[in-house]
């Protein structure tokens, strides 16, 4: 059944039309502040990846530092980055997932728990430069490590920790009870129930929640440098108590030099590494999370 | 000892519990995941003692009051020394104000246009894409401000009489694209939260997709919009490379966008880049700022949270 009207009778006339018009055009003003971000992000990507060029060869990554502009090179720096990155994920974790287990599943319902839940959000929120200056005091100072990679790796466990408990705890919770009810019903331990069942089934979040955190952890410079990371390295820190230097922290160093001896250069080719490294983690995220969501 | 809880419900889950850990070797994964959980309070506890410890190291020689006095200058490398915190407080608080000026308006805008007006298939691609912002290591941020922004744009429009090399302004709007994200995203979620029926009501009535989205959405979602707006506050407190970079380290009580400041972080990172040997009372000094900023940032998050919280119950 189709009703026939003139679609000039449809159109709305005075203050309406004016106000329809306003509507239709709000959706591409509104368009363009949500691009806006993005849009200069990507202008600034382009310029830096200009300004990188001269420096991206295979020459840039075999270097040690140096003071010539055209010589200096990632490798130390990619030697302490690629250790310490390491060293934080093998020991965060761990102890993450261990946190969050506990807290979910065996800790008993009282008012410590809810209060140690608080803490563990708002350290989520502690700015990286006092995970710095408590790293500079107890690591290095306290127990002595000096500014060593395992010093940096313990300061920037404890600063992703409570981004990985969070999401631990939320990817425990998504869980179905049943599958917990159903292992504890068959006559498993509790232990037995979240080793077996519950934590394969919380891989997926586990995973996005680390993944983000590492690329965190790998863009880090400030709490670093706060430990004492900032010296020049010419050697490959190999051993857990090498002192080390990472890309974001030799970014930082080449990026302070005045302008005229080109490590500008520099500073933009070490960008382009340290941004590919960290868009490719959160693609791997976004994957790990869009298949966990379909399924 | 507190009321005795006959539950029977907590009397089963206390019973369930015994057997929790059947086997002996299990005894020892509980204790690790006790300690796994101590590790986090630890890491609180340690924030407290080492910051507020050595800050109180510093108050011994440095009177309290001299440290909040309007007039007193932050002056900790030559003499006459003197640490009025005021001045570091106020290149914090510049570079807040002005990203937020920035970010503010455009967060909120793409919040809107993603819960209101995108498709669903376009906020699924645009809001991970946006997010991505937020990722970003900071270092690169910073060096966009000092390289791109300051000497590439803000040199030939404003000239270099008018804007400093370090200044305010650049270290500002790279912060605004750091914080976009989480203004857009944590309001978009409050904005959808929204309930359908407000909605449909208004379109009811001959509202157009705007007037939803100022005069009905925008009020709804309030609580979820201040709450973004002070999560970004805290994580531009906190933010220490855009600004020890591109802002400066000249301490200034200016709200100019044009000058050079310091932040308090940016004094932070400052004696940790140099050497300030164990003792002095430069080094003591990043302690008792630290303690200020730690304080800070904890008042904004927690306020931000309990904001969270009760949005979030009002509607469930």
């Amino acid at each position: 059944m189709s009703l026939k009207v003139d679609p000039t009778l449809l159109q709305a006339t005075g203050s309406v039309a004016r106000r329809q018009k306003f509507s239709r055009l709000s959706r591409w003003v509104l368009l363009f502040a949500t691009l806006l971000g993005l849009v200069v992000l990507i202008i600034l990507a382009v310029e830096n990846v200009r300004e990188a060029i001269p420096r991206l060869n295979l020459d840039f990554f075999l270097n040690y530092p140096s003071r010539k502009a055209a010589e200096a090179g990632l490798r130390s720096s990619l030697f302490g980055w690629i250790w310490v990155v390491i060293y934080t994920v093998a020991l965060s974790v761990p102890i993450a997932v261990g946190t969050a287990v506990w807290l979910e599943e065996f800790a008993p319902r009282s008012r410590l728990i809810t209060l140690i839940r608080l803490n563990i959000s708002n350290l989520a929120g502690v700015p990286s430069i006092i995970y710095g200056i408590l790293g500079l005091t107890i690591f290095v100072r306290v127990f002595g490590m000096g500014p060593s990679m395992l010093a940096g790796a313990f300061t920037l466990v404890l600063m992703i920790l409570p981004m990985i408990i969070i999401a631990s705890v939320e990817a425990i919770r998504q869980v179905p009870p049943s599958i917990r009810d159903g292992a504890l019903a068959l006559g498993a331990t509790r232990w037995q129930a979240v080793w077996h069942h519950i934590l394969p089934a919380s891989i997926p979040g586990v995973m996005t929640g680390t993944i983000l955190a590492v690329a965190r952890a790998a863009g880090e410079t400030a709490a670093l440098i706060m430990i004492g990371a900032f010296t020049f390295i010419a050697f490959d820190s190999i051993n857990p108590m090498d002192s080390f230097t990472t890309v974001p922290i030799q970014i930082y160093n080449w990026t302070i030099r005045p302008t005229s001896q080109g490590f500008q250069h520099n500073a933009s080719a070490g960008i382009v590494v340290l941004v590919v490294a960290v868009i490719f983690f959160n693609i791997i995220a976004l994957f790990v999370r869009e298949r966990f969501r379909r399924s | 000892m507190a009321a005795f809880d006959i539950d029977s419900r907590a009397e089963i889950e206390q019973s369930l519990r015994k057997s929790f850990f059947k086997k002996p070797g299990e005894v020892g994964i509980a204790i690790f995941l006790v300690a796994c959980a101590t590790i986090s309070i630890a890491t609180t506890i340690a924030i407290v003692i080492v910051l507020f410890g050595e800050a109180f190291t510093f108050f011994q020689e440095v009177s309290i009051v001299s440290f909040f006095d309007w007039t007193s200058e932050w002056q900790p490398d030559f003499e006459p020394r003197s640490y009025g915190i005021w001045e570091l407080v106020a290149g914090t608080v510049n570079v807040t104000l002005w990203s937020l000026v920035i970010a503010v308006p455009l967060g909120l805008a793409a919040a809107i246009y993603l819960s209101e007006y995108a498709h669903t298939r376009t906020r699924r691609f645009l809001k991970p894409m946006l997010e991505l912002l937020a990722g970003v290591p900071t270092v690169v941020y910073a060096y966009f401000a000092l390289t791109f922004i300051t000497q590439d744009i803000l040199f030939p429009v404003l000239g270099k009489e008018t804007i400093s090399i370090f200044n305010s302004l650049s270290a500002s709007v790279m912060l605004a694209v750091m914080i976009l994200p989480t203004i857009a995203s944590v309001s978009e979620d409050a904005m959808s939260n929204v309930p359908r029926d407000l909605r449909e009501g208004a379109y009811a009535l001959g509202s157009t997709r705007l007037e939803v989205a100022f005069r009905v959405v925008f009020p709804a979602a309030i609580g979820g919009i201040m709450a973004s707006i002070l999560l970004a506050i805290a994580r531009v407190i906190g933010e220490t490379m855009i600004v020890a970079i591109a802002a400066g380290s000249t301490p200034n009580l200016s709200l100019s966008p044009l000058e050079t400041i310091q932040t308090m972080t940016g004094y932070i990172f400052q004696i940790g880049t140099g050497d300030a040997a164990r003792g002095t009372l430069q080094y003591s000094s990043i302690f008792a700022v630290g303690a200020l900023l730690f304080l800070m940032t904890l008042i904004v998050n927690v306020v931000a949270e309990i904001i969270v919280r009760r949005v979030r119950e009002a509607y469930e």
